[in-house]
């Protein structure tokens, strides 16, 4: 048996299986995308190449929404900047582990990591350190290109159809939560988490989504701090 | 917004967006990190994880419980879903757990 070529396959196999069920929680949100999306002109189509060009809900709600004011182009921009600098802390945390493979490998891997697909990886990692890392990206992030694109169109045709009584965009905080528990495996990451929580909701009105990234710096600081507290009291 | 700057402002964002994804995987070398930093980054997924989770919970979307607007039928159910998560570390039973507590919440009151 080829085991390079194999491992590989197994790889992004097990990423495949590993998204779907965290798919569920996106339907809700791509589709309320999709109805935010016609609610300030744009046709289905416009959605559908939104979602496929730019691939991150929460930037793509905000955008909506400063379109829907007539907001400078500039603004828009801007703003997805600041929504979506947390994608480069998952870079950062990634790039060691994805270094051995070829600049194009790289290029793809890079434009399919969401919230998600970092956190799932991450997990799995942890779980198996011996899988290889981008195979596993691609296979954990493809369903959600696809899922994302194609809901947020069915959001847009099926408008506002669906009850919000059912409450189902609650599906979205659920999966943050089914994933933080396998990413918090000690005390200094159950620290991170605490301290970025608790500062997250403190700083929730800053603009541009500022809060969740101090926050996250912040608590990505203080689960440091607690490791190195951890280690010199191990010493 | 015309359509064609329209689409500029997706294409803008998609750039955007995929610089910021690829920055660290793209430009490795040019924007190492000291090692400090890059063990710090193992707790990029429990801080950012619960970062995007506390607002979207505390947001009082549920209807508030004992008189608190922040303590609401989501947050019981995200309790639930929690012990769920703690329990089985299974995705979808936490999600399923979650969704059930609190529609069987809203019933209870509604």
């Amino acid at each position: 048996m080829l085991a390079g070529v194999s491992n590989e396959r197994v790889a992004f196999v097990q990423g495949l299986k590993d998204s779907v069920p965290v798919l569920i929680g996106i339907v809700p949100y791509a589709m309320i995308v999709g109805v935010a999306a016609v609610a300030v002109g744009l046709l289905a189509v416009d959605v559908v190449g939104m979602s496929l060009v730019v691939f991150a809900g929460a930037s793509q709600l905000a955008a909506l929404e400063l379109i829907g004011r007539g907001a400078p182009i500039v603004v828009i921009v801007l703003t997805t900047f600041m929504i979506n600098l947390r994608f480069a802390m998952y870079s950062a945390a990634l790039a060691p582990q994805v270094k051995d493979v070829s600049l194009l490998v790289r290029t793809v891997v890079s434009f399919a990591l969401t919230d998600q697909a970092f956190a799932l990886t991450t997990i799995r990692m942890r779980d198996q350190p011996d899988t290889p890392r981008s195979p596993y990206l691609l296979g954990v992030s493809l369903p959600f290109y696809f899922v994302w694109a194609a809901f947020t169109a069915i959001g847009a045709v099926l408008g506002a159809q669906v009850p919000a009584s059912w409450q189902l965009d609650f599906a979205l905080p659920l999966t943050f939560l089914a994933l933080l528990f396998p990413a918090v495996r000690d005390r200094p990451s159950l620290a991170a988490a605490l301290a970025g929580g608790a500062l997250a909701v403190v700083l929730r009105d800053l603009p541009f989504n500022l809060g969740l990234v101090i926050a996250a710096l912040v608590g990505v600081g203080v689960g440091a701090w607690v490791e190195v507290l951890r280690d010199r009291a191990r010493a | 917004m015309t359509r064609p700057e329209l689409w500029l402002v997706f294409v803008l964002m998609g750039i955007v967006t995929v610089s910021l994804r690829a920055s660290f995987i793209l430009l490795q070398d040019r924007l190492a990190l000291p090692n400090a930093l890059e063990r710090a980054l193992r707790y990029v997924p429990a801080a950012v994880l619960a970062a995007i989770l506390t607002p979207a919970l505390f947001r009082g979307a549920g209807e508030p419980l004992l008189g608190l607007e922040w303590f609401d039928t989501r947050v019981v159910a995200a309790l639930i879903a929690g012990v769920v998560a703690w329990r089985t570390r299974n995705i979808l039973a936490t999600i399923a757990a979650g969704m059930a507590a609190l529609w069987a919440l809203a019933w209870l009151l509604g």
